[in-house]
């Protein structure tokens, strides 16, 4: 039982994907699928970095008198991924930037609606 | 006027240091929290400020857009230009070791050069993101 | 010197020609960087594919570091027929792209076109050249980023939301790849790709690994456009510059499933994806309804690219049937097809960028009565057509033979049977452009088209001959998948 509580990181993991993909899949405007997104993206981010503490580790920067650090690897993994979503959300914003010019609304069911589909 | 000129104040007073912060966040990777990517970001912070506070007309002029531009492919050039270079000098891809005469100090350069690239292209990214949103036109 | 580092080579080229392009901004000086560099990476992945068949994997250190501390870059029979498949559409690519540009594009902003193309094809041979986990994701969304630049330079305004729409569907596949590789790393303590296969059967195949597993065949398949989530792909294709729907109809989901094989066999392990958990049954359900549901849909549109779209996800439904089968012909026919159906698809596709350069329409009514004014043009058509459907003397029959055999192997007639009858659907829609394009007559505005010139014919009918070629002289492709195939197969 204390092991269900303990584990808090992975349960905030837990909602803050789900909660991120829900924003995807239920928000018909463009901005707020691009948010859901990167909500989504942080939770992976958290789960990167839950699993590199090791208990009783310090950061990972070499520091006199200190001989227990955590798993800096988690680390470098997670700023590759975080740079790959900074790249991935300001070519989304470009993409409902021109969006917006061309059919004048960002909402994905006028658009729909613009283009003659279902 | 008046609250524009508190922000025109500290906004000139402040710029140096934060760049001058990118600069040490840069090369302190190695010891601290840093290196190439956050910067690039902090770097272009600044100047995103000075745009947003003066306009952009004149941040772009200290930093055109043919700069920004020389600076993307710049960066990435120089990150794969290291690479080559251990190629040329014998040893596998991006193994900085024979840059210099101690393994140790070679792979000290070859860490700070390659940071550099990444440092000027992330920068020079954001700002150039910055500029064509902020510049752009609805014609 | 230069043949150790070969397996880097065929990355840095493109990788060093894309700033180029950016830094050289003249039309023909981005052309030519961009011609040298996709035909210097088809060079080395052509020497590669030689030095892989002759002796056996070659392992590559990045950084001088040791696996698995480093990353190494591991090219066996696998990954050096996919580097040819990449390498070569893109050089037959980047010459067809100058001309048929012009219509499509901005011509003094044409040199950011190549550059994308450029970085694109780094990043999908990246993915197939690594041995190591996470830099596959790393090359994965470095080509998923600039392909979705690339779909949004369409000239019609649905390619802005089609490339949108794949955005969204990609980063999400890409994240649950992250999430696998995450849990794979926190079960085994390694990122590369053998190492982790050595390590799994150790730890054991707990919750951690099924959920890993999970994930990743969850965003895999959203990448390779698997048939229920392939809604993003006959958007994509069909609104994108008919360049890049070329390059990217042959290569960027082919890479996709060479992510899921190598995943699949190599890191998780026979044992375990196919024995333990029943992978195969939803795989060939999925791949069989991939195979009739699109062709179905594909009668019915009138976009040729639209149908060509479909089409292109019912030939991924073939290669999954091929993988499902998990024998040695099986995986042979869907490797195999990976290979004939890049030719195939690119062969049309480029086809259909001639036809839009002449007659700025792809619609099927449009083309009516094409044959006697292009009539180069329509027969790549009919070829590469021929190719798509399966008849004897081109490509897409020997993977379709292959196929069949598979499923006689284990016993399966009625999945040879349902392979056959997907394949006259494709006849269907095929023979509705051929039959509009031979025996109608051509609308009024369009009785004096010439015919498609000559740099846009050249790289499509080498494609078509291409087709023809490997289907009667089969050595190259037959031997180096079966030689995929036993590797994977025996990988543990």
């Amino acid at each position: 039982m204390v092991d269900f509580f303990g584990l808090y990181n992975y349960w905030i993991v837990i909602v803050l994907a789900m909660a991120g993909m829900y924003i995807v899949i239920a928000r018909g405007n463009l901005i707020k699928k691009l948010v859901g997104l990167n909500v989504f993206q942080a939770s992976v981010f958290v789960l990167y970095i839950s699993f590199g503490k090791v208990s009783g580790g310090t950061a990972p920067i070499l520091l006199k008198g200190v001989v227990t650090y955590s798993n800096p690897l988690p680390h470098v993994l997670i700023l590759t991924a975080i740079v790959v979503g900074v790249a991935t959300t300001a070519l989304g914003l470009a993409l409902v930037v021109r969006i917006r010019r061309e059919y004048g609304t960002i909402e994905e069911d006028d658009i729909h609606s613009q283009d003659g589909h279902t | 006027m008046r609250e524009y000129l508190i922000l025109r104040v500290i906004t000139k007073l402040l710029f140096p240091f934060i760049l001058l912060f990118a600069l040490y966040v840069q090369f302190h990777g190695d010891f601290g929290p840093g290196g190439g990517f956050q910067a690039g970001v902090i770097f272009a912070a600044s100047f995103i400020l000075y745009s947003m506070v003066f306009g952009v007309r004149s941040a772009q002029h200290v930093l055109p857009v043919g700069i920004l531009r020389a600076g993307i492919a710049g960066g990435l050039l120089l990150y794969a230009l290291v690479g080559v270079v251990d190629l040329l000098l014998g040893a596998n891809y991006l193994d900085y070791s024979p840059m210099s005469a101690e393994a140790k100090v070679g792979q000290h350069l070859g860490i700070f050069l390659v940071e550099l690239g990444v440092g000027i292209t992330v920068a020079s990214v954001m700002m150039t993101m910055f500029f064509t949103f902020a510049t752009w036109r609805e014609d | 010197m230069l043949r150790e580092h070969l397996p880097v080579l065929v990355i840095i080229i493109p990788l060093i020609a894309a700033p180029l392009c950016i830094l050289f901004r003249g039309r023909d000086q981005a052309f030519g960087i961009a011609l040298l560099a996709t035909w210097g990476s088809f060079a080395c992945s052509a020497v590669i594919a030689a030095k892989v068949m002759a002796s056996g994997t070659l392992s590559y250190e990045l950084g001088g570091w040791p696996p698995p501390i480093g990353i190494e870059l591991r090219i066996d029979a696998l990954n050096a027929l996919i580097l040819l498949i990449v390498s070569g559409i893109g050089s037959v690519v980047a010459p067809y792209a100058r001309n048929s540009l012009l219509l499509e594009y901005v011509e003094d902003r044409s040199y950011m076109f190549y550059c994308a193309f450029l970085l694109c094809l780094c990043g999908l041979m990246g993915v197939a050249v690594t041995g190591d986990a996470f830099n596959l994701f790393v090359f994965l969304e470095i080509s998923s980023l600039s392909s979705y630049v690339l779909i949004a330079l369409g000239f019609d305004r649905r390619a802005l939301t089609a490339s949108y729409q794949y955005l969204i569907m990609g980063t999400i596949g890409a994240t649950f790849i992250v999430i696998s590789i995450g849990l794979l790393y926190q079960a085994t303590g390694t990122l590369n790709m053998a190492d982790i296969a050595q390590r799994l059967p150790e730890h054991g195949y707990d919750r951690t690994v099924i959920a890993a597993f999970a994930f990743l065949v969850i965003g895999v398949a959203l990448k390779m456009a698997l048939f229920p989530l392939h809604q993003w792909l006959p958007n994509a294709y069909s609104y994108a510059p008919s360049t890049v729907s070329a390059f990217l109809a042959a290569t960027a989901t082919k890479v996709s499933v060479y992510i899921l094989l190598r995943f699949l066999f190599t890191v998780f392990g026979v044992q375990f994806s196919f024995d333990i958990l029943p992978t195969a049954v939803p795989l060939t359900i999925l791949a069989i309804l991939a195979m009739f549901i699109p062709s179905i849909v594909a009668c019915f549109e009138h976009n040729v690219k639209k149908v060509l779209a479909y089409s292109s996800v019912a030939q991924i439904g073939y290669m999954v049937l091929g993988i499902g089968f998990v024998t040695m012909t099986g995986l042979t026919a869907g490797i195999l097809h990976l290979f004939n159906h890049a030719l195939m698809k690119g062969a049309l596709f480029l086809v259909l960028g001639a036809v839009f350069y002449r007659i700025g329409s792809c619609n099927i009514d449009r083309m009516a009565g094409l044959a006697r004014t292009m009539p180069w043009t329509m027969a790549a058509f009919v070829g590469g057509g021929l190719s798509l459907i399966g008849i004897p003397m081109t490509a897409g029959f020997i993977s379709k033979w292959y196929l069949i055999q598979a499923a006689i192997e284990k016993g399966w007639w009625h999945i040879a049977v349902l392979i056959v009858a997907s394949s006259l659907i494709a006849v269907i829609y095929i023979w509705r452009v051929i039959e509009s394009a031979y025996f109608r007559e051509p609308p009024e505005d369009l009785q004096n088209v010439k015919e498609a010139p000559l740099s846009l014919l050249i790289p499509a009918w080498i494609l078509v001959f291409g087709n023809v070629y490997f289907g009667i002289e089969t050595s190259l492709p037959v031997s180096m998948a079966e030689l995929a195939a036993r590797s994977l197969l025996g990988a543990n």
